[in-house]
């Protein structure tokens, strides 16, 4: 895919080794602005490395990052909160850390978007793992990033915690924000990503939308093609050697 | 840095049994301190039977010797349990009631007084122990082994001081008693003038040169048995101590002990605070997403000596303010004990910053920061000579390389007016801050691995 003026964020020819190992071979990646995309791929397939390449917090071997329009939020996987102190005296902490003019507006501000406003002054520890990663996504908007990085926020989440996040995550998405999350969920990367970058021992195989990677799966594998996505979705790796 | 210095105390008053344990561990410190160091040891119990007959006396030729006032001084040195047999000491020491039994036999001044005889018998007192306790033991032990030392020691003075007015009648003459009737000795001095009086009266000749020997021989004898004197009391004492200290002046014990409490609280608070703080910042994910652009590493680092900083502070000054009911303070030295704490909280600080970022778990934090400090704060109050040589170098290596010692040394000096100057231990203590700084700036590189 071209690079082009609007392009949120931009990685190229990313290589990562650890040790012997790449994790990363060459991964290539522009997202746009308001795009949501899904990175998926088994595990060890390189996800949390490519995330946390995009993100800044480790360097690659090989390859360059670039947001041209502003700053890259991140949102670890485990959620990256202080759960003796209550949800406002988090959020308020990393507005100030952020150095926010006026960091008690932003918390009201992220407090609405969570619908966490009512329980703003309960300690982190006592809310439940649905409305932590909400919080632990607030914190990563606070830095009002062009860019939102999501390394499998839906892990251990039951499924109306799951479908409560992903409808947060959507409506950032139609704010204009470009989130960028990483699954090993196929169907979920389906439902809600709008672009799918397929990565297999750290190597991009595929991306495009869901439909193009339907697409792909009945070309490349249509002995599958009837089956359910994550079953044509593993004839597709296995296809393609992994 | 001042959020994040909040966000931590925030999250240590969430904690009620961290911020109580941090109050009460410094006061129950000071509380205890105190009472060791204002009050005697508690004298041991032992069960007394004296069945010596009252009335009876060391007698030295004959003559009865005052009364030493045994009783007294053995109740004096020891709580005394007063039992009226044998086999009532024996109980109380198998009760456990009493550590230790004494019996004066019966014929203990019998014995005493053959020593003066051609027949001297060895005198003896009894001594029943209860070894169930080995320290306590070895107490009672010590208080009654000193407690016969300075018995034997009484009684030596005694004979040797009516050996001395014996000596002094035989030299000077005087009156003296046997079987109640006075008899004059005219004495060597006397006895001496009176032949040199007689001398003219006798012509040259044999009579007068035996006279002359008679008269010599009393001058030569009066003249040493003079020297003898001061002879017979050094005998009763032969050795005495001259004690002089090489070393630098020592504080005095109550001073040492407040040191030793202040720099153990200091050291444990720290220490513990600042690696589990640091650790925690891992254990709630937040390290890379502080650390990706909010602060940096040394500046976490930073806040973190600060915050063992700013709460050492507080609890050694309020374990010091604690103490000041039982011991008075110097607090004119104010400042120099600010220096102390300040530069020891800051050395502490970093250590359990090195600490922190090499265990990254809060619970082996901890662990490791108890099993560090502990020792090596006991090993810290070992002294020169307790130990064999090559030992005691190990001990040095080890204490000279963690700040408790020298913060010890630093408390040590800014309480003590006398003491050595607080220069030497606040460098070492700034040289260590900067080398743990450093390993736990090294240390944390591993904390961003994801």
């Amino acid at each position: 895919m071209a690079g082009t003026a609007t392009a949120a964020l931009e990685a190229r020819k990313l290589v990562k080794r650890y040790g012997d190992r790449e994790a990363l071979k060459r991964v290539d990646l522009e997202v746009h602005a308001g795009e949501l995309m899904a990175v998926i791929g088994p595990n060890g397939a390189g996800k949390t490395t490519l995330l946390s390449i995009l993100a800044g917090i480790l360097r690659p071997d090989e390859g360059e990052v670039r947001s041209p329009n502003g700053d890259v939020g991140w949102v670890p996987q485990q959620a990256a909160l202080y759960r003796r102190l209550t949800v406002e005296e988090n959020l308020l902490l990393f507005a100030r850390l952020e150095r926010h003019p006026d960091p008690r507006d932003s918390v009201e501000e992220m407090l609405e978007l969570t619908g966490l406003g009512d329980r703003r002054r309960e300690v982190v520890a006592r809310l439940s793992g649905g409305n932590q990663q909400r919080i632990n996504i607030a914190i990563g908007l606070l830095a009002r990033p062009v860019a939102l990085l999501l390394d499998e926020p839906s892990v251990g989440l039951d499924p109306r915690q799951r479908a409560r996040l992903w409808s947060f995550v959507s409506a950032l998405a139609e704010r204009g924000t470009t989130v960028i999350f990483s699954t090993h969920d196929i169907q979920e990367a389906e439902r809600y990503g709008q672009r799918l970058l397929v990565l297999a021992d750290g190597e991009d195989l595929f991306d495009g939308t869901p439909e193009e990677l339907r697409a792909a799966v009945r070309s490349e594998a249509p002995e599958a093609a009837s089956s359910d996505i994550e079953t044509a979705f593993v004839a597709f790796l296995q296809h393609r050697g992994h | 840095m001042r959020w994040l210095l909040l966000k931590d105390l925030q999250i240590l008053r969430r904690s009620p049994l961290q911020a109580i344990l941090l109050v009460a561990y410094p006061v129950l410190i000071a509380l205890l301190v105190g009472f060791a160091i204002s009050r005697d040891p508690d004298k041991p119990r032992v069960a007394f039977l004296n069945e010596v007959p009252q009335g009876a006396r060391i007698a030295t030729g004959g003559t009865k010797l005052p009364s030493v006032g045994v009783d007294d001084r053995i109740c004096g040195a020891v709580e005394c349990v007063h039992v009226g047999s044998r086999a009532e000491a024996v109980d109380e020491v198998r009760s456990g009631d009493v550590l230790a039994a004494l019996i004066l036999p019966e014929d203990l001044v019998d014995r005493l007084n053959s020593l003066s005889t051609l027949d001297p018998q060895t005198p003896e007192v009894e001594v029943i122990l209860n070894e169930e306790d080995p320290v306590k033991a070895q107490l009672v032990d010590d208080r009654i082994d000193s407690l016969l030392a300075q018995a034997n020691l009484l009684v030596a003075r005694r004979i040797a001081s009516e050996g001395g007015r014996y000596l002094g009648l035989v030299v000077d003459g005087g009156a003296f008693d046997v079987l109640g009737e006075p008899i004059r000795i005219l004495g060597l001095r006397t006895s001496a003038s009176i032949l040199r009086a007689l001398r003219p009266a006798l012509s040259p000749g044999p009579l007068r040169a035996s006279l002359d020997r008679v008269i010599d021989f009393a001058s030569l004898a009066r003249d040493n048995l003079d020297v003898a004197q001061p002879l017979i009391d050094r005998l009763t004492q032969p050795i005495v101590v001259d004690k002089q200290v090489v070393s630098e002046p020592t504080p005095p014990l109550d001073v040492f002990a407040i040191a030793v409490a202040a720099t153990l609280s200091l050291a444990f608070v720290t220490v513990l605070l600042v690696a589990g703080s640091l650790a925690l910042e891992r254990e709630e994910n937040a390290f890379p997403r502080l650390t990706r652009g909010l602060v940096s590493q040394s500046a976490l680092l930073g806040e973190k000596v600060g915050l063992g900083i700013a709460v050492g502070l507080g609890v050694t000054l309020l374990m010091l303010a604690g103490v000041q009911p039982f011991v008075s303070l110097d607090w004119s030295r104010f400042g120099l004990w600010l220096a102390a704490i300040l530069a020891g909280a800051a050395a502490l600080g970093a250590a359990g910053a090195a600490l922190g970022a090499a265990a990254r778990e809060v619970r082996a934090v901890s662990l490791l920061a108890f099993m560090l400090t502990l020792p090596i704060a006991l090993l810290s109050l070992i002294p020169s000579g307790a130990v064999g040589g090559a030992a005691y170098d190990g001990i040095r290596l080890v204490t000279v390389l963690f700040p408790f010692e020298p913060a010890l040394q630093a408390m040590t000096a800014a309480l003590d007016p006398a003491g050595p100057g607080i220069g030497g231990p606040l460098l070492h203590l700034a040289v260590l801050a900067v080398a743990y700084g450093l390993l736990a700036r090294l240390a944390l590189r591993r904390f961003a691995v994801v």
